[in-house]
């Protein structure tokens, strides 16, 4: 059995995606100094100034003080001696990015199936395009072509800077800087793959896309790297998710994501998270350190995120979202699942540039065991941001009595012009409620995932349907017998 | 259908004695009125039929068709057809009504061993059910008693009864709170429900809704025990008298007891 199945059977419903796939990787050292930044760009075959990227990247990482102190998550500082930055399955011979499938090893392939996300052709899900990322590299890109006669251009971003150099040196790096922040400038030396989106003027994407990310190398860490350019009049919907093995040692995620609109473009990004998030002793899962910001660069362009964070040991992560244009518009749909020893602070920050800028927070956090969720988000309106307006809601909710739920909001509004309406909840899954359901025929479990989901709806409702119906049941396996 | 035999119930919490020796048989067809003063124990009965948590059973039974349910949990019991219309309604925000009642109806349809009803099917079968408690079809799509005025609350309850057809119904304290019209509309909701092969048990502090319901049996609850049984002339003799000429009843028990 090349799969560990046992394992995934021993979770039942708790984890469903904690298998490994066998597969032979090129050897790496472990750690980071000047050299593995160089030998990752060699093995990547870039051109110079992503090599020039990457050092400078590091420079400022090397002087930064370390890793941030300021959530409210605890864990031990990370060895990044022992972390491998970068891990490459081994190819075939002469086959060093897979032209079709038949390149790519089965045993990915099957991994990805196992997953419900299958590559061949006859099986592929109809109507969104996939960018299947494992470890450092996209695997492979689905419809490709079909994207392509449309203009748009969807693929890894490792083939974006060797295809559409242009494109990528003109938007790398300028929404995210390469020192926006520790684990950002981290990212920015080491990153490994990701996907690259392009959608040209006066264009609406005709399918969604995904990305799929899955962590399998047991040492690696995963640096990605996503960027979205939607131009004039464009829209594109995005959708990513994330699993990972189980493993006894925590691993590190490290992502950046950078989405640019222009005029009357619209981009919606939707994550569903799901790494996995430690035993239920707090042992092992993944460390989701992730800096993802879009940039409304022009009038009246709009940029959208939605999330569902249900994994990762600990969530560290705040979509956000530059109004410069005028009349543009920001919006953050959040649900943040902690059971266990999980550990999230994740929020938004809205920063209103343009004039009539408007945006909207409604986040939701739901923490069980002995977990602590906090929402933390910033609106900040620039003085010439006349006439912005801002409209936050956080509501917690809390599953048993050892879980904490925890709101940082921070308002910085340097125009008397601006409305900004902040207004936050907590509630606790009640055993009246529970009990009303169960009378009514439902089961314990069934209750809680009711509750949960009408607690959820306005964010849930954000997500593209396909994947409504998969939040929806992850959230009901995430609580399982959460209430004891 | 049902019979509670010697049941004693202290607070799960705290210790707290509340019933004290409840015996109750109720069969097929009838309607029972379990009258009482506050904290006689009369609700509490009512819930831990259901299966609540925060009450433990101490001793005797509860038998449904014969068998022992106090292993059952609160959806094992609802699915062997035992309802509670609550005192409290509980709010469920962002779940509607529709989405709780096809979900519960199915729930208890396959442990019955009775057909599913598909959307468009459960469709056809509520709206008749609706006009049962009058009530309009936008109810169906509001949250789970969210925002819902006190007889909206009571109404949406006896509406989930009609809708889920149950063998027994405890309604507890369903018509305090409602004015007239309201009270009428239940009232009648419930006598349409009422037939030969369930039961109800109305949990009450006033007879009032025992003027447009006729009981078969009435019970008076005092301290965790039913004193006194009668057909409805007792509910009237109550609603003269009180309760205050029964509560020596009720001491003369207890010391009974005790000796």
């Amino acid at each position: 059995m090349s799969e560990t199945q046992a394992l995934e059977s021993m979770v039942g419903g708790e984890y469903k995606y904690g298998f490994t796939t066998d597969v032979e990787y090129e050897d790496f050292p472990t750690g980071i100094n000047e050299d593995i930044v160089r030998e990752i760009s060699r093995r990547k075959d870039e051109p110079q100034w992503v090599l020039d990227f990457r050092l400078e990247a590091f420079e400022k990482w090397k002087k930064m003080d370390g890793e941030p102190d300021w959530p409210n998550i605890e864990y031990e500082p990370m060895d990044f001696g022992d972390i491998q930055f970068y891990s490459s399955t081994k190819k075939k011979a002469g086959k060093e990015k897979p032209e079709s499938l038949d390149d790519i090893d089965p045993q990915i392939l099957e991994t990805y199936e196992k997953l419900g996300i299958p590559l061949q052709e006859q099986k592929q899900l109809q109507g969104i395009a996939v960018d299947a990322v494992f470890d450092s590299e996209s695997i492979f890109t689905t419809f490709k072509d079909k994207l392509a006669d449309a203009g748009v251009i969807f693929s890894s971003i490792s083939e974006a800077i060797k295809d559409h150099p242009e494109l990528v040196k003109k938007y790398m790096g300028s929404v995210v800087p390469k020192g926006d922040n520790f684990y950002a400038a981290l990212n920015s030396a080491v990153f490994s793959d990701g996907s690259f989106v392009y959608v040209p003027k006066d264009t609406v994407c005709p399918m969604e896309l995904s990305t799929y990310f899955r962590i399998n190398n047991m040492q690696s860490g995963q640096f990605e790297r996503t960027l979205i350019i939607c131009e004039e009049n464009s829209h594109v919907s995005y959708l990513e998710g994330c699993t990972a093995p189980m493993f006894q040692e925590t691993q590190l995620h490290a992502a950046v994501v950078e989405l640019v609109a222009l005029e009357n473009a619209e981009i919606k990004y939707s994550t569903i998270q799901n790494w996995y998030s430690g035993d239920e002793e707090g042992q092992g899962g993944i460390f989701n350190f992730v800096t993802k910001r879009g940039h409304c660069r022009g009038d009246n362009s709009k940029i959208s995120w939605t999330q569902v964070e249900t994994g990762a040991a600990i969530t560290w992560k705040y979509p956000s979202v530059i109004m410069q244009g005028d009349g543009s518009v920001g919006e953050f749909f959040s649900v943040a699942v902690t059971n266990n020893h999980q550990q999230a602070d994740t929020g938004t920050k809205m920063i209103h540039i343009g004039k009539d800028t408007s945006s909207t927070i409604i986040s939701k956090g739901i923490s069980a065991g002995e977990s602590n969720n906090s929402y933390r988000g910033l609106v900040k309106i620039s003085p010439r941001a006349e006439g912005a307006q801002n409209y936050s809601v956080c509501d917690s909710m809390l599953i048993g009595q050892t879980s904490g739920a925890h709101t940082f909001p921070y308002i910085e509004s340097a125009n008397p012009t601006a409305k900004v309406e902040h207004e936050a909840s907590t509630s606790r899954v009640g055993e009246e409620q529970i009990f009303y359901l169960q009378q009514r025929g439902m089961s314990e479990d069934n209750a809680v995932s009711l509750i949960v989901n009408g607690f959820c709806k306005e964010v849930l409702k954000e997500l593209p349907m396909e994947f409504a119906v998969e939040a929806d049941k992850l959230l009901g396996i995430k609580l399982e017998g959460s209430v004891g | 259908m049902l019979e509670i035999k010697n049941l004693h119930v202290e607070v799960e919490e705290d210790g707290t004695k509340i019933l004290k020796g409840v015996n109750l048989k109720i069969n097929d067809g009838e309607i029972h009125a379990i009258m009482g003063p506050n904290g006689s124990g009369k609700s509490t009965l009512a819930k831990v039929v259901a299966g609540h948590e925060a009450y433990k059973v101490t001793g005797g039974d509860i038998l449904f068709e014969g068998e022992s349910i106090l292993e059952l949990d609160p959806d094992e019991r609802a699915h062997l057809g035992l309802f509670l219309a609550f005192q409290y309604p509980v709010e469920v925000p962002g779940v509607t009504n529709k989405t709780l009642l096809r979900e519960a109806y199915n729930t208890i349809a396959k442990e019955r061993g009775r057909e599913e009803l598909d959307p468009l099917e459960f469709e056809d079968y509520i709206n008749d059910r609706l006009d049962i408690v009058e009530m309009k079809t936008e109810f169906l799509d509001r949250s789970i008693n969210a925002g819902f005025s006190g007889g909206e609350k009571k109404r949406n309850e006896i509406f989930q009864m009609a809708v889920l057809d149950p063998r027994i119904s405890f309604l507890d304290e369903t018509d305090s709170g409602l004015d007239i019209d309201a009270l009428k509309v239940v009232a009648k909701g419930i006598n349409h429900l009422a037939g030969e092969d369930n039961a109800v048990c109305l949990v009450t502090h006033y007879q009032r809704i025992l003027d447009y319901i006729v009981p078969d049996k009435v019970h008076v609850m005092l301290d965790g025990k039913i004193v006194k049984s009668g057909d409805k002339d007792l509910a009237v003799k109550l609603e003269d008298k009180g309760y205050d000429w029964l509560t020596d009843l009720a001491s003369v028990s207890a010391n009974g007891e005790q000796q």
